[in-house]
């Protein structure tokens, strides 16, 4: 299929710049050297070229520069042959196969493209060369030519290079400063010595590579998916995918990286403030619907470790968004104490199949075949929690709820701090082994199993945090003994099912300041 | 020669100059608590130790809804607007 002849400048074999349209009837016709049909019509081209070629304009443009020369050596060509080593032309031009011809009038409008070789369409063609230049036959022997030769697939739609002219195209969607790096230099080097690193390689962000990564989302690459803290900058399509590209990600992953983004650079999850705490803080990412299975996530055995790339890389282009295009840098806006290896990456789908409760996109007002992510707030994380011997559902649940009590500081209770709390399913099977226990009742026996009075909560000789001594002597003692769970509310428990049925080990990821003051978790979904 | 694609926001900073020290302190003076613990605590001893060494100078006191956010536009342009200098307390 072709696309409209366009203008050109192009050198030709003797260094003369040749323009389209030159003025007069041409016969443009695109050739690879290393084209058998190409080389079947190089000497018919010739013979139209020295039987026309004062009326008319007979140029090869050829695919190669040194495939130009070995054409015009084997052929004797005395015809133009012009430069389109680069491709622009070919590629604009839109056709598909070599050779393409195009009988065009003077001002450069007609057709349509004769591709590869039927003798009978390139005998008409002749004809109608003849006709409308009202000359003599071209006196080419078309009898001793075969019927028929297929043509070759274009130099221009090779992928790598029909990628790399989409990008160079004047209507490409790539709008980014590019960087060029010589040969010579290291390119990783590169990359990390310009800051662009979060301490790990990174895949070079090539335009052919972001190209390919922007066809992962229907979202024109110029349209903005949110204003990144800390600096506030905003993050066009175009950037988010160079990031997804630099963190290993593949197209397909991009729309869960856009929603991901969306969802953090809310107000109410306040990425600012999630970047800034000394308290080290980080987005952890949970990811529920059809889209899990898509990506070929890793809900199961490892679902919260290494080697599954939708997880790895979803939750690695998310930061190095955050760092590259929001400018949070350690030492800069990022002022973790310690910091967390959550921040590298910490995404994981919810094994929605393996769960006895809603999912949790289900719980937060999305439909079961809605692809959701959810983003938390969290310090901590995966903190195991361990129970090999409990068979009973209540004990496992109490086990659940101790294991919680840890967050933060085992002695501080009522605290308005949420809680991911991702249940194995081995014990989910326990939990279930006298009939349904539903969340709730779950809730409720983690908030029963950490209740503590008030008095372990003052400050005292191991630990001076807590209920200072000045606030707690203006305490009655029934205050001091009013029993408080760890949770101010249930509600900041929040609960997914994940990991190997294998194995009695759950986990908790610990929360940072929840509520308006702080970060409230946020849902967004998935546009595929 | 390669060619990869900026993944930053590409802008360039704005370059701004440090007010020149004339050595005195007049006029308007804010004391910016971030809402952490304590911020107060040192905002009225620096309050206390301010109003004795520049009994001319009016102080005025601001507090942030919550340390973990930005401070709020409007506060920001109150300040900018009513303020000859600002100092901030970060500290817990």
């Amino acid at each position: 299929m072709s696309a409209a002849p366009s203008g050109f400048s192009l050198t030709d074999q003797n260094g003369q710049t040749r323009s389209f349209p030159t003025g007069r009837p041409s016969l443009i016709a695109f050739l690879k050297e290393d084209c058998n049909t190409c080389n079947l019509v190089a000497p018919i081209l010739e013979a139209f070229h020295r039987a026309w070629g004062d009326q008319a304009d007979i140029w090869v443009l050829g695919q190669s520069k040194d495939g130009n020369q070995i054409l015009q050596d084997r052929h004797g060509l005395t015809l133009p042959v012009l430069d389109d080593s680069a491709l622009k032309t070919s590629f604009a031009w839109g056709f598909e196969i070599v050779p393409a011809v195009y009988w065009l009038d003077a001002e450069g409008q007609g057709g349509p493209c004769v591709e590869g070789f039927v003798r009978t369409e390139w005998q008409a063609l002749a004809e109608q060369i003849g006709k409308a230049l009202q000359a003599p036959d071209s006196g080419m022997a078309w009898a001793d030519l075969p019927d028929w030769r297929p043509g070759c697939g274009s130099k221009h739609l090779d992928p790598e290079i029909h990628d790399r002219l989409l990008a160079e195209a004047d209507n490409s969607p790539i709008r980014a400063r590019r960087i060029e790096i010589a040969s010579g230099d290291d390119l990783d080097e590169f990359m990390f010595d310009q800051g662009f690193s979060d301490g790990l390689p990174l895949v070079p962000p090539t335009p052919e590579r972001v190209l390919r990564m922007l066809s992962g989302t229907k979202r024109g690459s110029q349209e903005i998916v949110a204003v990144v803290p800390p600096n506030m900058a905003p993050a066009t399509v175009e950037k988010v995918a160079i990031n997804a590209v630099m963190a290993g990600c593949r197209p397909e992953y991009l729309p869960v990286v856009i929603a991901a983004l969306e969802a953090v650079c809310t107000d109410e999850f306040n990425m600012h403030g999630v970047t800034a705490t000394t308290m080290g803080a980080s987005p952890v990412l949970v990811i529920n619907g059809p889209i899990r299975e898509k990506l070929g996530m890793n809900m199961k055995l490892g679902a919260l470790g290494p080697d599954n790339r939708a997880n790895a890389t979803i939750g690695r282009a998310l930061r190095l968004i955050i760092r590259n295009v929001g400018g949070a840098r350690p030492g800069g806006v990022d002022r973790s104490t310690l910091s967390t290896p959550m921040k590298f990456t910490m995404c994981f789908p919810e094994w929605e199949e393996g769960s006895p409760w809603e999912p949790l996109h289900v719980e937060r007002g999305f439909a079961p075949s809605d692809s959701v992510v959810t983003a938390f707030a969290m310090t901590s994380g995966p903190v195991q929690i361990v129970d090999q011997e409990s068979r009973q559902p209540d004990q496992i649940a109490g086990t659940l709820g101790l294991g919680l009590e840890g967050m933060f500081l085992s002695k501080i209770h009522r605290m308005p701090v949420d809680a991911l709390l991702v249940v194995c399913p081995e014990h989910v099977k326990t939990l279930l082994s006298d009939g349904p226990y539903s969340k709730a009742r779950l809730r409720d026996r983690i908030q029963e199993v950490t209740r503590r009075p008030l008095r372990d909560m003052v400050a005292n000789e191991i630990s001076g945090a807590g209920i200072p001594l000045a606030s707690a002597a203006k305490m009655t003692e029934a205050q001091l003994d009013m029993l408080v769970p760890k949770f101010s509310s249930d509600q900041h428990i929040h609960i997914v099912v994940a990991g190997s049925e294998a194995g009695k080990f759950s986990a908790a990821f610990h929360g940072w300041v929840t509520g308006p003051a702080g970060s409230v978790s946020v849902s967004r979904k998935i546009e595929c | 020669m390669t060619t990869i694609l900026d993944p930053t926001d590409e802008r360039v900073p704005v370059e701004r100059q440090i007010t020149a020290r004339t050595g005195d302190i007049s006029g308007i003076v804010g004391l910016l608590d971030i809402h952490k613990p304590r911020g107060n605590i040192l905002l009225d001893e620096l309050e206390i130790l301010l109003a004795t060494r520049y009994p001319k100078v009016e102080l005025r006191r601001y507090t942030k809804p919550t340390f973990a956010k930005p401070c709020p536009s409007d506060l920001r342009l109150q300040i900018r607007s009513e303020c000859d200098y600002l100092v901030e307390a970060l500290a817990d």
